[in-house]
């Protein structure tokens, strides 16, 4: 241990907000726009960063991360843009269906997963779909900095082209729309072989059209790190699970929303820790006994450990079946 | 409370000084007694009250003449600051988390008065009272990191974070242990910390970049580090080892007690909102060996830690030779008692020295 260890929540912090505006985009997507109920500023972010957005939909709690669009000069709103997606798991349903102007809710501070790379002499921006959403943060934000970009944006048809005519019509020169349903498609790899050096490309969109980039990227003779996508880590509230904590003589429910370790805590267990992010190993606990899969998410952990069933981290791991019994 | 500032010197006559105040507070990095290596990281989200973990950039009585013996330092080396192309929105990110914490931190002692993109900073210890425009460099004296800097204890090495790895692309270096941000420009993590011994070998940087890649704005994270100097010597950088290198030979018997330094490094990790780069702020504490065993506890842990410490530590921190010194000194501040767990003092419940 070092000097006096916080035992503040694990992850990102957290904002209340109001829904400031619900604004329909088209058949398909709506806008939501948030702002702070005091009216303070909201934290700055920088582009391509996403803030989680918790739904408590019929008694469960829904955690969809979303890509802030607003212009991260402007700290008096954040903006998100959803797609309504009927197949999915409801994170989407529920905020074009329950959410209305006014509704109090509760997002996380930014995370970027995505950033804009500054070194850049260019950067080439690649969405497909709802996948415009970031780059009209880092479009705002280039435009700011007086940096070289361009766009080149696939929509299903005119109707479902998000953003497409304000972009076309602010940024004439730097825009181009192409329409699936008139069998236009960017041409990627004469794209990709005019660009100047140190040219990034970034790219957002369904799960084809980014392998399809690195793919194309990779034969065009592009370096790795030149060539930036979206990899959205959905956050793991996980299913809430019974462990029997030996030493302490006790069983205890982890509910979906806290980890192993706030769980040991809220029962009033001293558990050990430091980082609470999965790095330190303070926290290290020994299984006694298993029946179910382990969710290891720490950095701690070699591979053999965590193959032998025998360890876990309870700051940020959890554990998926009927028995986990812990020497503690 | 109010901070009376010393008006002291890290130099020359090196008046500087720590009042009982300071000493009572002093970051004692070590919570047993012994010390290794680890992954020792923590959530900085505040600590005791005066603590020098409470706010998140503690303001001390040596506020002021840090700051005049970074000017000096400066003022002969232009290059201890530096910051790449691509870093200057770091710097205005790290300007405005300095600004925005310590005006709300220390309200008495600074102020930030924010019109839009039109900023007031007022900072009364150092009689600054600055109106510049937020993001317009030229409504500066310096660019946004020398500024911020200039007026905040500590070094700062600022990571861009990109391709997996953390880059040292910008900083302001002038309290150091020994390392060079003019050398260590442009490196990524391994590469700056390749001179560390055992760490690599037990895994510890590998698990901290994981860690430190993973800090989220509004979530900073610490540790301590730690090492010992000859003489209250804020700049034992590699530029300047012919001037103090050589003082590490004058240590005796006699004067080890006031000259024999235990410098300890806070080191705090942020997440920048608009860069999304990482600040790495290192705030340096020194404190006298004789300062530091008025507290019963510590003398006898420091004793222990020091015999104990593996060679090659001891090596790399540049205190072999005057090892045998100082556990002689030591080991007059240690009648073998038990100490309590953890880092503080525990001066109401820990037996003073029994010989
Ligand atoms: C991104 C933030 C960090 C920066 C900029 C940084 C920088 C440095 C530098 C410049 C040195 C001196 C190397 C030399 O001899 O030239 C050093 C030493 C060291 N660093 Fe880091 N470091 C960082 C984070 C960490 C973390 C998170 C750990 C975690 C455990 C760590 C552990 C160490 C250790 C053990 C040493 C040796 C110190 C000694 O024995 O005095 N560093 N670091
Ligand atoms: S508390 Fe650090 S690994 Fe769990």
């Amino acid at each position: 241990m070092s000097a006096a260890p916080q035992k503040a929540k694990a992850g990102a912090e957290k904002i209340e907000v109001i829904v400031s505006a619900v604004v329909p985009v088209n058949d398909l997507v709506t806008r939501f726009e948030f702002r702070r109920p005091d009216g303070a500023p909201f934290p700055p972010f920088s582009a391509g960063a996403h803030t989680v957005v918790e739904m408590k939909d019929q008694g469960r709690t829904r955690l969809n991360p979303y890509s802030l669009m607003s212009d991260p000069a402007d700290p008096s709103l954040y903006a998100i843009s959803v797609r309504r997606d009927d197949q999915g798991r409801g994170g989407s349903l529920f905020l074009h269906r329950q959410v209305k102007p006014g509704d109090r809710m509760t997002i996380t501070y930014p995370v970027n997963l995505f950033p804009v790379d500054l070194r850049g002499r260019k950067h080439v921006f690649l969405a497909g779909g709802i996948g415009i959403t970031p780059f009209l943060a880092m479009i705002a934000q280039l435009e700011k900095l007086g940096a070289r970009w361009e766009l080149h944006y696939s929509v299903r048809n005119a109707a479902l082209g998000s953003y497409a005519g304000d972009l076309t019509a602010r940024h004439p020169g730097k825009v181009r729309v192409y329409h699936d349903d008139q069998q236009q498609a960017i041409p990627l790899g004469d794209l990709l072989d005019g660009q100047p050096l140190g040219t990034h490309v970034y790219v957002c969109g369904p799960k084809g059209m980014i392998d399809w980039v690195h793919r194309t990227a990779t034969e065009h003779g592009w370096p790795k790190d030149n060539v930036h996508s979206e990899e959205f880590l959905a956050p793991q509230p996980g299913t809430p699970f019974e462990v029997r904590l030996c030493k302490s003589d006790m069983t205890i429910l982890v509910g979906e929303n806290e980890s192993l370790l706030e769980a040991m805590e809220r029962c009033g267990v001293d558990a050990p820790f430091l980082c609470r992010g999965g790095a330190c190993g303070q926290c290290e606990t020994d299984v006694v006994d298993h029946d179910g899969s382990f969710i290891h998410r720490d950095h701690w952990l070699e591979d053999d450990q965590r193959a032998s069933g025998k360890k876990i981290m309870p700051c940020v791991s959890r554990f998926v079946g009927p028995t986990l019994v812990l020497d503690r | 409370m109010t901070i009376q500032f010393n008006d002291e010197t890290f130099r020359g006559d090196y008046s500087f000084r720590n009042s009982p105040w300071a000493i009572k507070r002093f970051p004692f990095p070590f919570h047993e007694d012994s010390y290794m290596y680890s992954v020792n990281m923590e959530q900085h989200r505040g600590g005791p009250a005066g603590s020098v973990f409470e706010k998140r950039f503690d303001v001390d009585e040596h506020y002021v003449s840090e700051m005049r013996d970074r000017a000096l330092v400066l003022a002969e080396d232009p290059l201890r600051c530096q910051s790449l192309p691509h870093m200057t929105l770091a710097g205005w990110d790290l300007l405005e988390l300095i600004m925005v914490s310590k005006s709300e931190d220390y309200p008495d002692l600074f102020e930030l008065h924010r019109d839009g993109d039109r900023w007031r900073w007022v900072n009364k210890p150092l009689g600054i009272d600055d109106t510049f425009t937020f993001m317009d460099e030229t409504t500066l004296p310096y660019g946004p990191l020398e500024y911020i800097t200039r007026q905040t204890q500590g070094d700062f090495a600022v990571l861009d974070q990109r391709d997996d790895n953390l880059w040292m692309d910008a900083g302001m270096v002038t309290t150091q242990a020994d390392w060079s941000l003019d050398f260590d420009i442009g490196m990524n993590f391994f590469e700056w910390h390749a001179p560390v011994p055992l760490a690599h070998e037990l895994g510890i940087f590998k698990r901290a970049l994981k860690f430190l890649m993973n800090v989220q704005q509004g979530a900073p994270a610490r540790r301590l580090n730690w090492t010992m100097t000859v003489n209250p010597l804020l700049d034992t950088s590699p530029e300047n080892y012919h001037k103090w290198g050589i003082q590490k030979t004058e240590l005796t018997a006699e004067n080890i007690g006031a000259k024999q330094h235990l410098r300890v490094e806070l080191q705090t990790f942020y997440r920048l909102p608009r860069s999304n780069a990482l600040v790495f702020p290192i705030r340096c504490y020194l404190i006298a060996f004789q300062d530091l065993v008025t507290v019963p506890k510590w003398g006898r842990r420091l004793h222990r830690v020091i015999r104990d410490l593996p060679e090659e530590l001891a090596t790399y921190k540049g205190f072999i030779a005057n090892r045998p010194l100082m556990i002689d000194y030591l080991s007059r501040h240690d009648d073998g008692l038990p100490t309590s767990p953890g880092v503080w003092a525990d001066l109401e419940t820990e037996p003073p020295l029994q010989k």
